[in-house]
């Protein structure tokens, strides 16, 4: 993705077990703080279908 | 490479005779130069259609999947790797092909070609690693070399890699060739200039799937495109739509493609969208030391897990 243009970071890729209930809460807060800090997607966006 | 034709005739002869092989998958004449059309025959009296030359860029691998009969197929390098693929994936048994390799010298780029001239081109001829062309007012001899694929100037491995007969010695491997500069300058690029170098490639993409229909790879009963249930991506002339088209399907062919450039050379407004391919390409090569179609005994990267397989991705 990133090598099409996407900004590095906006994909995150992590392994949670189900019984890791506080790594899947701090990962989830970093990715949150780390998309929130590179603001909104406006590249990958398509425009909804416009109806008369 | 047009001097291959007289033997390939006489190996597809003698294994229909033979009863061998049901069927031979190989290329006959096209109707407009520089077009040869992928061919099957059944019959020995007619093995005269068969030729080759350097037109015969189309992948016949394709022709393969989920097919029944014995099959005789010509392959080039790029074919046979395809051919090794397929048989990875189930999609034909080796005990049903007689592999004719045929050692490849690159195929040339008709579009190239049909660029350097005025006006319609009426013959194209193969003489001794030059090309002559003619056409309604010239008559020019060029170099092969000048006026290969893409793929295939940058193409190391020319001989078939499996194959049962050989039409023809095999030839010397290219070697200390660049594969992935192309690659490497895009890397190199901002994420802004990544998005509009896409955006600039696919902006004459109508959406054909001339591409995918070409690939060997392409080869799902339906595919992610054609889906309505789940809708995987729109089918609209966006080019958002356009873009995840090619995204993914570049992605269904991670550790597969054989860069044989059958897509690009389908492609009815000449998209080079082996820029995709390659990248995963070169990933599978850095990341897994793996080329596709090399061989039958070891299985694709996306198939089998190793312990040190990469993983820095995953927080």
């Amino acid at each position: 993705m990133e090598h099409m243009g996407i900004e590095p970071g906006r994909i995150q890729f992590s392994w949670i077990s189900s019984a890791e209930a506080t790594k899947f809460v701090d990962v989830v807060n970093k990715v949150t703080d780390a998309i929130k800090e590179l603001g909104p997607n406006r590249s990958f966006v398509k425009p909804e279908t416009k109806v008369a | 490479m047009s001097e291959y034709t007289e033997s390939i005739r006489e190996i597809a002869k003698r294994l229909l005779e033979t009863c061998s092989v049901e069927m031979i998958i190989g290329f006959r004449k096209g109707t407009v130069p520089m077009m040869n059309e992928p061919h099957v025959i059944r019959n020995a009296r007619d093995t005269g259609d068969l030729v080759w030359d350097s037109n015969c860029g189309i992948n016949l691998a394709n022709y393969l999947t989920d097919r029944k009969e014995n099959i005789g197929i010509l392959a080039k390098g790029c074919d046979s790797r395809n051919i090794v693929t397929h048989i990875l994936e189930n999609k034909i048994k080796r005990e049903q092909l007689v592999i004719i390799g045929v050692p490849c010298k690159g195929m040339i780029d008709k579009r190239k070609i049909t660029r350097m001239f005025n006006g319609e081109i009426l013959e194209v001829l193969e003489d001794n690693g030059q090309i002559l062309i003619r056409g309604n007012g010239f008559d020019t001899r060029l170099d092969k070399a000048d006026v290969l694929q893409e793929n295939c100037a940058l193409c190391t491995h020319r001989n078939p890699v499996i194959y049962d007969e050989l039409a023809a010695e095999l030839v010397g491997e290219q070697e200390d060739i660049d594969r992935y500069e192309d690659v490497r300058k895009l890397e190199a690029m901002t994420t802004e200039e990544k998005w509009a170098y896409f955006d600039d490639l696919l902006k004459e993409c109508i959406r054909c799937y001339a591409c995918k229909n070409a690939c060997p790879l392409c080869y799902c009963p339906t595919c992610f495109v054609d889906e309505s249930k789940p809708q995987w991506v729109g089918k609209s002339q966006d080019a958002i739509d356009i873009r995840t088209f090619h995204f993914l399907r570049a992605f269904h062919c991670a550790g597969r493609c054989t860069d044989c450039g059958a897509c690009q050379r389908a492609c009815p407004v000449g998209i080079n969208m082996r820029v995709f391919t390659k990248k995963l390409e070169k990933d599978c090569l850095d990341l897994f030391d793996w080329e596709a179609g090399m061989s039958l005994e070891s299985r694709p990267p996306l198939d089998v897990y190793r312990p040190d397989d990469p993983d820095k991705f995953i927080k």
